[in-house]
C-alpha cells in the first residue's frame, strides 16, 4: 500500500513488518501531553487497532502542547476529539474511544482486548492501577513520565523483564510531587518523550531487539543529557500483584481519596467565615490579595497548624486541586473535620471571581 | 572516597545543582543518604530511589565508588 512504502522498502520492516504493525493492538491511556504524540505515531505508522482512554475534557491551558487538539475542539473529551483528528490522519485503521475513567473495575477487561498498553497518564494511582493490570493481564507497558524539562521512559513486563513496581515499589505520598498543572512544562518536552515512547510501541511490535526493558531512559532536555539506568526485577513486586487478582490492594487506596471535601468556587462563594489557605510555594503564580488568604506551603504544612483558625470553615487551595486535598487530608487525620479542599485550584477563584 | 552525585527532578531543585563531588568515608549506600540529609534536611521527605554507576540500587548496598543518582518518581503526562 502507497501509504506505507516507506516502511515496506525498509529491509529491516518490509511488508511483513508493515503486515504485524497492521495487526497490532495498543491501548493509550491518556490523551495528553505524552498521549498526543503517542498516538500521533500509532496511527500514522499504521497500528491497526489504537484504543484511547481519556475521561477528560480539552483546555485552552492543553493547547501549547497536546497537539492533536485546537481552539474547535475545547470542551471536547479528549478521547472523541483525538479519534475525530487521528480518523483524517489514517482513515484506514480502527480506532476505539473509550471516555470512562480507567479504574480497578474496567481495567482488567479492557486491558485484555489489546497487546500493548501505553501509559500516559498524569498520577500515581492511574500509574500503579496500570502497571498492577498489565501484569495481571499479562501485557507489556510502555511508561513515560515528565516534570518540568525531564522526562522518563521505560518499557515494563515485557519478555520477563521488571515492573515498575521494581523502579518505584509504592507510590509517593498523594500531593508530594506536582504534575505538569502545578508546576508547569515545557511544550515540546512530552513531544521527544512520547515519540520515544511510540518507537518502544513499534520496536515490541516489529519484535526489533533492544526494546527499553529493564532500563530507565532520563531525558533533561536543558542539557540534552540521557542517563540509562538499569532497572532489576523484582519478583516479590509481581508475586503481590498476582497475590490480588481483584486488584483488591488498591480499592483501598481509592477508597481513603475519596472521603476528601471539595468545594467549588461557586459554592464557596455563598460561605461566611471561611479562612482561605494558599498550600502552593512562595514562588507560584498568580498570588491572591494576602488580605483574604494565608500562605502555608505543603512542604512546611505540618509546622505551621497554629496558623489555622479551627473557628472558621477552612478552605484549602494549590494550583490545580491535588496539593490541597493532601493538606485537607492531614487536617482530617488531625480530627479537624470543617475543611474543603477548593476544586480545580486557584485558576478557578480567579476565573469565578469569588474572591 | 571521592562520590559523584546525581540529582534528577525536583531533587535537583532542593539541592540548587545537577550534580557535585562528595568527600564520603563510610560503606554503605545508606550512609550516603544519611550525609545528604544533614547538607539537605528537606530532602528527608521526599520520595526517590539511588542508583549507583547506572544501576538502581537498593540502600544496604555496597558503595563502590562512582556515581551515585538520586532519582525522584515523576508523575506528569
Amino acid at each position: 500500500m502507497e501509504r506505507y512504502s516507506r516502511h515496506i522498502i525498509l529491509s529491516e520492516v518490509g511488508q511483513v513488518g508493515q503486515d504485524k504493525l497492521n495487526a497490532a493492538k495498543v491501548l493509550v491511556i491518556g490523551a495528553g501531553g505524552l498521549g498526543c504524540p503517542v498516538l500521533q505515531y500509532l496511527v500514522a505508522v499504521g497500528i491497526g487497532t489504537v484504543g484511547i482512554v481519556d475521561f477528560d475534557t480539552v483546555n485552552i491551558s492543553n493547547l501549547q502542547r497536546q497537539v492533536l487538539y485546537g481552539n474547535s475542539t475545547l470542551g471536547e473529551n479528549k478521547a472523541i476529539a483525538a479519534k475525530s483528528s487521528l480518523s483524517d490522519l489514517n482513515p484506514t485503521i480502527t480506532i476505539n474511544a473509550y471516555t470512562d475513567k480507567l479504574d480497578t473495575n474496567n481495567a482488567i477487561e479492557l486491558f485484555d482486548k489489546y497487546d500493548i498498553i501505553v501509559d500516559g497518564t498524569d498520577n500515581f494511582a492511574t500509574r500503579y492501577l496500570i502497571n498492577d493490570a498489565a501484569i495481571l493481564n499479562n501485557k507489556p507497558s510502555v511508561y513515560g513520565a515528565i516534570y518540568k524539562f525531564e522526562g522518563q521512559v521505560s518499557v515494563f513486563n515485557y519478555n520477563n523483564g521488571p515492573s515498575y513496581r521494581c523502579l518505584f515499589p509504592t507510590p509517593p505520598k498523594e500531593g508530594s510531587i506536582a504534575n505538569c498543572s502545578e508546576v508547569g512544562v515545557l511544550g515540546v518536552l512530552p513531544g521527544i518523550i512520547g515519540t520515544m515512547m511510540a518507537n518502544e510501541v513499534i520496536k515490541m511490535v516489529l519484535n526489533f531487539d533492544g526494546v527499553l526493558s529493564g532500563e530507565l531512559l532520563c531525558y533533561n532536555s536543558r542539557n540534552t543529557e540521557i542517563s540509562k539506568l538499569t532497572i532489576t526485577k523484582k519478583q516479590e513486586e509481581f508475586n503481590k500483584i498476582m497475590a490480588n487478582p481483584d486488584l483488591l490492594h488498591l480499592k483501598v487506596d481509592q477508597a481513603c481519596h475519596f472521603t476528601i471535601n471539595e468545594i467549588t468556587s461557586e459554592k464557596l462563594s455563598q460561605l461566611e467565615n471561611v479562612q482561605l489557605i494558599d498550600v502552593r510555594e512562595p514562588h507560584e503564580q498568580p498570588k491572591l490579595d494576602m488580605n483574604k488568604s494565608i500562605r502555608i506551603p505543603l512542604s512546611t504544612f505540618e509546622n505551621n497548624l497554629n496558623l489555622i483558625d479551627n473557628s472558621k470553615t477552612i478552605i484549602i487551595y494549590c494550583q490545580s486541586g491535588i496539593r490541597s486535598k493532601k493538606a485537607v487530608e492531614i487536617l482530617l487525620n488531625l480530627g479537624f473535620t470543617n475543611c474543603y479542599s477548593l476544586k480545580g485550584g486557584v485558576m478557578s477563584l480567579i476565573e469565578k471571581q469569588s474572591i | 572516597m571521592r562520590l559523584n552525585i546525581k540529582y534528577f527532578g525536583l531533587i535537583a531543585e532542593l539541592t540548587s545543582c545537577s550534580e557535585e563531588q562528595l568527600e564520603f568515608e563510610g560503606t554503605k549506600v545508606e550512609e550516603v543518604i544519611e550525609l545528604l540529609n544533614t547538607k539537605y534536611p528537606d530532602l528527608k521527605s521526599k520520595d526517590f530511589q539511588v542508583a549507583q554507576n547506572r544501576e538502581i540500587v537498593s540502600l544496604k548496598s555496597p558503595v563502590t565508588g562512582g556515581d551515585i543518582a538520586l532519582l525522584p518518581p515523576f508523575s506528569g503526562g
